[in-house]
């Protein structure tokens, strides 16, 4: 019986992706001492590593063997976290998604940077000890004085029989009972270890040599082995009574560490081990679990290597001791990974990800069952009602076609709701890029998210992804000042940007602010001279200056980073904030930071509009826009520059467009008195729509007008009614737009017939 | 899937032997149409269906051969008027005026286009050989939308592509 592996392979894929993701997360978040977040982190890389074994993905599994090696000490506290740990495994969370990756496309990957990320994971594996004996000095300031004068060392050889762990017993355990009784170092002795081709998987080849620093006595070191005396030989030694004397098993231990070195990495690396192995669960110990219990083994020369002693074993700081260390390969690991995020966004904007899957909660589905269940039962309620129907009956019809429409509305809702999901998702790569950010720029920055519950539409959610990072980038790199000019200014040296998201009406707003120095109002606007957007003696309100930002090729950065300050990107991120029918406002405090609301709809499949009619044809407007309806009055209509029409709605002066004009349409009346306006605001441009009547207001299907025809100017999509019949959507700035185009055009005519005219006089 | 090779397994002679069927040969087929008084001809397999003229919902400002679009079965699709494009005859619309629904696919990417049309008249059955190339001068209808030509008895049909025809200019 032969499974075919590959068709799990996207669910692999999927799962391996969801588990990196939490594990930058936890990695982000995690403080010391916090065990529940590195068991996390290595259940992750486990699960990948497991995974990514069974369908041969070679390359992925022996970096994830090396990462969980390393999350595996500081799992088992046998080696404290080091700030340069986080780097590091960030960086391998980034490799092993590029492996991932590459295995998915088939494609090539950046061998270099995972070799160099390799190189340091193993560099930081036999740097481990360094930081793992260490400690045992640094208490001893303190209390050693006194308890020096207990500890005694104690040499355990412990030799047992090849069967020992089908007889229940593991090792492990006891050397955790040992590591209870004092400082326990442990070595593993790996010459006896036969050939793979000769290895029993269900045997224990392994004997260890263990170093206890403990008060404890030898009656109590040998009953922790009490239950296997009788099938290993164990010999407990008194070495001495100060822990000095580790150099005395030095030999020994150089000795196996070749040999370790030499059989573990086949032994590990080769999935013909895992293979039988996994099959059977009482070899878990011996075979899998021992290059785990080598490691600190392996590490424990280091600190003899000549290479390394000096620095390492002297100083009596170890912690400052391994940063040093790995400045230069923090160093390495921090470009990279730099590298790696603008990779990542690069990516992102040129291929589409295709949409995959979505996950959907139980009670989600439950409730869409129900409500098709009621679905049914008016279903047939109605036909039966059917069968032999006269005019008595027309009540219970219509109470049934009541409890139709309602089971419909509902069930369209449960059906949206199965494509909401909490912006977290969003958000979730943040933690990470603010992170990334603030060690590049050197800029401490905290970032604050909220709303994270908040529901979006699957499709705005993957669109508003990059948008939001650029307007992230944008906080971190010209919205926080340096912590110099910060405390200059007497804010805290870390600033704050704060991600917000909440339902307003029918819309999500999302919120980036920042605490930073805020816009410069002055900076822009003149920006905006130079380039000749703006005349320089125009004012202009705040609101319509930081607008200009979002104008192509608009920086005031004075200087270019790689974060941002180029200029591009405002005007993509406005354009796709755009495209999903949302809108993008600024608001800035000079000294006091910066906001940017983005408005977007819930979901795109479904509209909430208003029905107008002009002519013979039907029309939506987007409720969202509308900002009120009227009937002009015409001692409220003036005729200004031409034949532009101004409506006076209050303090403003709203440029009236009759459709029926910009759409080449015949209309029932074409006079602007009296008629019916929708006052619609877009772009922060109050336009009044005129209209023939207006219908009803009612929820609409979006329908593409772009997948069988073309982008149509001043059209978003079309939608088709309760008669079946299709009617269009109208784009408001797209209506404006193409108002102006006309306005341009008939200019030029008018231009053209002058020129004309003065050609003719001239030749006469 | 060609329709040709599945052609090949059904017995033409002896007992099975299924009758009637002379729509399949070796050549491809075309569903002939009539603009005015000349015959036309498009792929018979992208054909998604022919249905009545009904009036569709105008878009703004577009070309005045596109009528506007219609909903079939919930999918948005643009009628183009064929008589309008290629200068043909008179638009009139009447209760025998036909809609003929191509489908193209390409590149992954399928386009559903309607093109109104006088009548639709028959399946025929063209050989790579027996299509003739159309005199590159004194069509009405432009070069780039026509396939080649056929000669049905005395007449001569004019193969469209199918693919060209989709083709729309950007509004002006």
């Amino acid at each position: 019986m032969s499974i075919d592996l590959s068709q799990f392979i996207p669910t692999f894929l999927e799962e391996s992706f969801e588990g990196l993701e939490s594990m930058e997360s936890c990695l982000l978040a995690l403080e010391p001492g916090d065990e529940e977040s590195i068991h996390v982190i290595f259940r992750a890389a486990h699960s990948i590593k497991g995974g990514a074994g069974t369908f041969g993905f070679d390359n992925v599994t022996s970096f994830t063997h090396l990462v969980e090696t390393l999350l595996d000490e500081m799992r088992d506290g046998r080696r404290s976290i080091q700030p340069g740990d986080v780097e590091l495994l960030l960086a391998s969370v980034d490799c092993i998604r590029l492996l991932i990756e590459a295995a998915r496309d088939g494609a090539d990957y950046d061998e270099e940077k995972v070799a160099q990320t390799c190189s340091l994971l193993e560099l930081s594996l036999t740097q481990g000890s360094t930081t793992e004996v260490e400690p045992e000095p640094e208490p001893a300031p303190q209390t050693s004085t006194v308890a020096i004068s207990d500890d005694k060392q104690w040499l355990i050889t412990f030799v047992p029989e090849h069967h020992l762990v089908q007889t229940g017993n593991d090792p492990l355990l006891m050397f955790d009972a040992l590591a209870e009784l004092g400082q326990l170092t442990v070595l593993a002795q790996v010459n006896d270890l036969p050939a793979l081709c000769d290895m029993d998987p269900q045997e224990l080849y392994l004997s260890w040599q263990l170093e206890l620093i403990t008060r404890a006595s030898e009656a109590d070191i040998r009953e922790i082995f009490e239950w296997v005396e009788d099938e290993c030989t164990l010999d407990v030694v008194l070495q001495s009574a100060g822990s000095d004397d580790s150099l005395d098993i030095s030999a020994p231990q150089e000795q196996s560490l070749v040999a370790a070195q030499t059989s573990t990495s086949p032994a590990v690396d080769s999935p013909a081990v895992d293979g039988p192995a996994l099959e059977s669960p009482a070899v878990d110990g011996p075979a899998l679990d021992s290059p785990a219990v080598d490691s600190p083994a392996l590490d424990s020369p280091a600190v003899d290597s000549p290479a390394l002693d000096s620095p390492a074993v002297e100083s009596p700081a170890p912690e400052q001791v391994s940063e040093n260390q790995l400045t230069p390969a923090q160093g390495t690991a921090l470009n990279n990974k730099a590298k790696t995020g603008r990779t990542k966004t690069e990516k992102g904007a040129g291929q589409k990800q295709d949409a995959g899957s979505i996950r959907v909660g139980v009670d989600k589905v439950d409730s869409l069952i129900n409500l098709v269940g009621e679905l049914v039962i008016t279903q047939s309620m109605l036909s039966e009602l059917s069968t032999d129907f006269d005019m008595d009956k027309v009540e219970k019809l219509q109470s049934g076609l009541e409890q139709l429409l309602q089971n419909t509305k509902e069930l369209q809702e449960s059906v949206m709701r199965i494509r909401m999901l909490p912006i977290s998702f969003a958000f979730n790569r943040f933690p990470r890029l603010v992170h990334d950010l603030s060690l590049k720029t050197g800029k401490a920055i905290e970032l604050i998210l909220k709303g994270e519950q908040t529901e979006l539409d699957k499709t705005v959610m993957e669109q508003i992804g990059d948008p939001l990072v650029h307007l992230v980038r944008n906080a971190v790199d010209h919205g926080i000042e340096p912590g110099d000019v910060r405390l200059a200014a007497g804010k805290s040296e870390k600033g704050t940007i704060c991600l917000d998201a909440y339902h307003q009406g029918g819309n999500i707003v999302i919120e980036i602010s920042d605490d930073g120095g805020g816009i410069d109002r002055k900076a822009v606007f003149n920006k905006a001279v130079q380039k000749g957007l703006v005349d320089e003696s125009s004012t202009l309100s705040d609101a319509q200056v930081f607008d200009l930002l979002f104008e192509p090729g608009f920086s005031t950065a004075k200087e270019v980073s790689d974060i941002s300050g180029r200029g591009v990107g405002m005007d993509v991120v406005k354009k796709n904030i755009q495209a999903l029918g949302g809108r993008i406002q600024v608001q800035s405090q000079p000294g006091q930071g910066s906001t940017f609301k983005v408005h977007l709809p819930l979901t795109l499949a479904i509209l909430d509009g208003q029905l107008v009619r002009v002519g013979s044809e039907v029309y939506i407007i987007p409720l969202i826009v509308i900002v009120e309806s009227l009937q002009a009055k015409p001692e409220l209509i003036n005729r200004v520059s031409g034949d532009m029409l101004l409506y006076r709605l209050r303090e403003d002066n709203v440029p009236v467009l009759p459709i029926y004009q910009l759409f080449n349409l015949p209309a029932d009346t074409k006079e602007v008195d009296n008629a019916l306006l929708v006052v619609v605001e877009a772009d922060g441009q109050k336009v009044g729509l005129m209209v023939d009547d207006l219908l009803a207001q009612q929820q609409v299907v979006i329908k593409s007008l772009k997948d069988n025809y073309l982008q149509v100017d001043g059209i978003s999509g079309a939608t088709i009614l309760g008669d079946g019949s299709v009617a269009m959507i109208l784009d408001i700035p797209g209506m404006i737009g193409l108002a102006k185009k006309n306005a341009q055009k008939q200019q030029a005519m008018a231009q053209q017939q002058n020129n004309t005219g003065t050609h003719k006089g001239e030749l006469r | 899937m060609n329709i040709q090779e599945l052609a090949k397994e059904i017995p033409s002679q002896g007992e099975h032997a299924l009758e009637g069927i002379d729509f399949i040969t070796n050549g491809e087929q075309y569903l002939t149409f009539t603009l005015a008084r000349e015959q036309y001809a498009v792929d018979i397999l992208c054909v998604e269906e022919i249905r009545i003229w009904a009036r569709p919902t105008r878009i703004p400002n577009a070309p005045d051969y596109v009528k506007g679009v219609i909903n079939m079965r919930g999918i948005i699709v643009p009628i183009v008027d064929l008589r309008l494009k290629f200068n043909i005859g008179q638009a009139n619309y009447s209760d025998t005026t036909v809609v003929i629904v191509l489908k193209v696919e390409h590149d992954n990417d399928s386009r559903t286009m309607g093109f109104v049309v006088d009548a639709v008249s028959d399946v025929l059955n063209a050989d790579e050989g027996d299509i003739k190339k159309a005199p590159a001068f004194g069509c009405g209808v432009p070069e780039r939308y026509i396939e080649g030509l056929v000669n049905v008895g005395s007449n001569v049909v004019t193969l469209l592509n199918v693919h060209a025809l989709q083709h729309i200019e950007q509004h002006q």
